[in-house]
């Protein structure tokens, strides 16, 4: 069967690593396409016109972006390794869960290293909430899925990946071992599945990467004038 | 068959509890609906939905889901009768990738074209109406988005009405007019015309007061 999969992402984009992960569990051949965002290529603008952003998966020449609705599809229609529970109730949690994790913890983990002074405590206080409910969802199990990697640990796994390098950068905690000890152990365990460790970007270029992001807002928010 | 216990907390205003309203009902899904005040929430909403506190909420016996889309596949999933979703998965990820794109996109730049000013409101409408070609492309010749009848994406589209309803309501000129967006315009008719969708949106004469009151200060004259 002429099966033609192409996943277009970054070397570091998160949720690029998603489909990553996925495709990787469900053992599914693909090309990847390394785009530079600073110049996109002409393939990128065309399968993506309306957010010009990865990941895009291209399967068989139609191509979907979003990572939610790309892990969707890719459940839905590979369908060894089930990413979902097969319950509606269980599907609607994990659907739920990812969500808050891009709409609340995301952003709300991302302003406690972008932001500085006030605004930067502000940010922790809730980051530390939305971590909360995280750590509440977490107790008693392996991985949000259960004793097999799913869609919430998929959603969730930047945590895995961004928190100690964000730690290191701003020398401060976000997900303390003593505070959040299912959250913190998820971490660790999600971190060293085979598929996962072997599909990291870089350590040490991330933190370059971020570094510079850092660097670079702090610069441009003291030199603007009020 | 197990007695089935539904319940909905909703706000008549919110275009995200009316989504779960126009699930139901096409799905002829018997529900108790529970009106909050989302000033004065009530315990059992904060019991169900402890993490945003927010409506619409649907109580499947005695079990929550929160948000909107989560909702709509629950629904989508549990009563299978007169699906919501295509079958095929390509057409479900474009289903799902427009009503993110409404719910992300589309909404906060709804919300700017009434409360901003000047260029800066020039510049949502001008927004507004991009996104607004971008939702044509994907509807083509098709009566409603989901073909023959209602699906996901008509009802995620809801929203479009509250802009509508607002902008009457504030006396600006219709952006969602005939002459620039025609596709859509007819697709917003025929939804109203909906049997179902009808009876989900909120009363004309409330729904316009609402925006007046509101947002109508926002507006006067500097």
């Amino acid at each position: 069967m002429g099966e033609e999969v192409k996943l277009f992402r970054t070397w570091s984009s998160s949720f690029a690593l998603r489909i990553v992960w996925a495709l990787k569990i469900k053992g599914i051949e693909y090309e990847t396409v390394f785009e530079d965002l600073s110049n996109k290529s002409p393939l990128l603008l065309q399968y993506n016109p309306v957010h010009k952003k990865v990941p895009i998966l291209v399967h068989n020449g139609k191509p979907i972006a979003e990572s939610f609705v790309i892990l969707e599809y890719i459940d839905e229609t590979w369908k060894q390794a089930p990413l979902l529970l097969e319950d509606p109730y269980e599907r609607a949690k994990a659907r739920f869960w990812a969500k808050f994790g891009d709409d609340k913890v995301l952003t709300s983990v991302w302003n406690v290293f972008i932001k500085q002074g006030k605004e930067q405590e502000e940010a922790l206080v809730a980051a530390t909430e939305n971590l909360k409910f995280l750590e509440e969802e977490m107790k008693g199990k392996k991985f949000f899925g259960g004793e097999r990697i799913g869609y919430v640990d998929l959603a969730l796994g930047f945590l895995a990946n961004l928190i100690s390098i964000f730690e290191e950068i701003i020398g401060l905690k976000i997900v303390d071992e003593e505070k959040f000890p299912s959250l913190y152990s998820w971490m660790q365990d999600f971190a060293e599945a085979p598929i996962i460790r072997d599909n990291w970007p870089p350590r040490d270029k991330m933190i370059v990467k971020f570094q510079a992001l850092l660097d670079a807002t702090i610069a441009s928010s003291s030199s603007s004038s009020k | 068959m197990a007695e089935e216990e539904v319940k909905l907390f909703g706000t008549w205003g919110s275009p995200f509890s009316r989504r779960i309203e126009v699930a139901l009902k096409l799905k002829g899904v018997q529900y108790e609906y529970i009106e909050e005040d989302l000033t004065n929430k009530s315990p059992a909403l904060l019991n169900y939905n402890p993490v945003n506190k927010q409506i619409p909420v649907l109580v499947h016996n005695g079990k929550p889901v929160a948000e909107s889309f989560v909702i709509m596949e629950y629904i989508d999933e549990t009563w299978k009768h007169n699906p919501i979703l295509p079958a095929d998965p390509y057409e479900r990820a474009m289903a799902r990738f427009w009503a993110k794109y409404i719910d992300e996109k589309f909404w906060p730049a709804a919300k700017k074209t009434v409360v901003a000013k000047g260029e800066e409101q020039k510049g949502a409408i001008d927004e507004i109406q991009q996104q607004m070609k971008n939702l044509e492309g994907e509807l083509k010749e098709k009566k409603f988005f989901g073909g023959e009848s209602l699906g996901f994406l008509d009802i995620a589209a809801n929203i479009i009405i509250w802009l509508v309803v607002a902008q009457e309501a504030l006396g600006m000129d219709q952006i969602l007019n005939e002459e620039k967006l025609p596709v859509l315009h007819g697709w917003l008719h025929r939804l109203l015309d909906d049997a179902v969708f009808k009876e989900c949106v909120p009363p004309k004469e409330r729904h316009l007061d609402f925006f007046k009151v509101k947002f109508g200060s926002s507006i006067a004259s500097k």
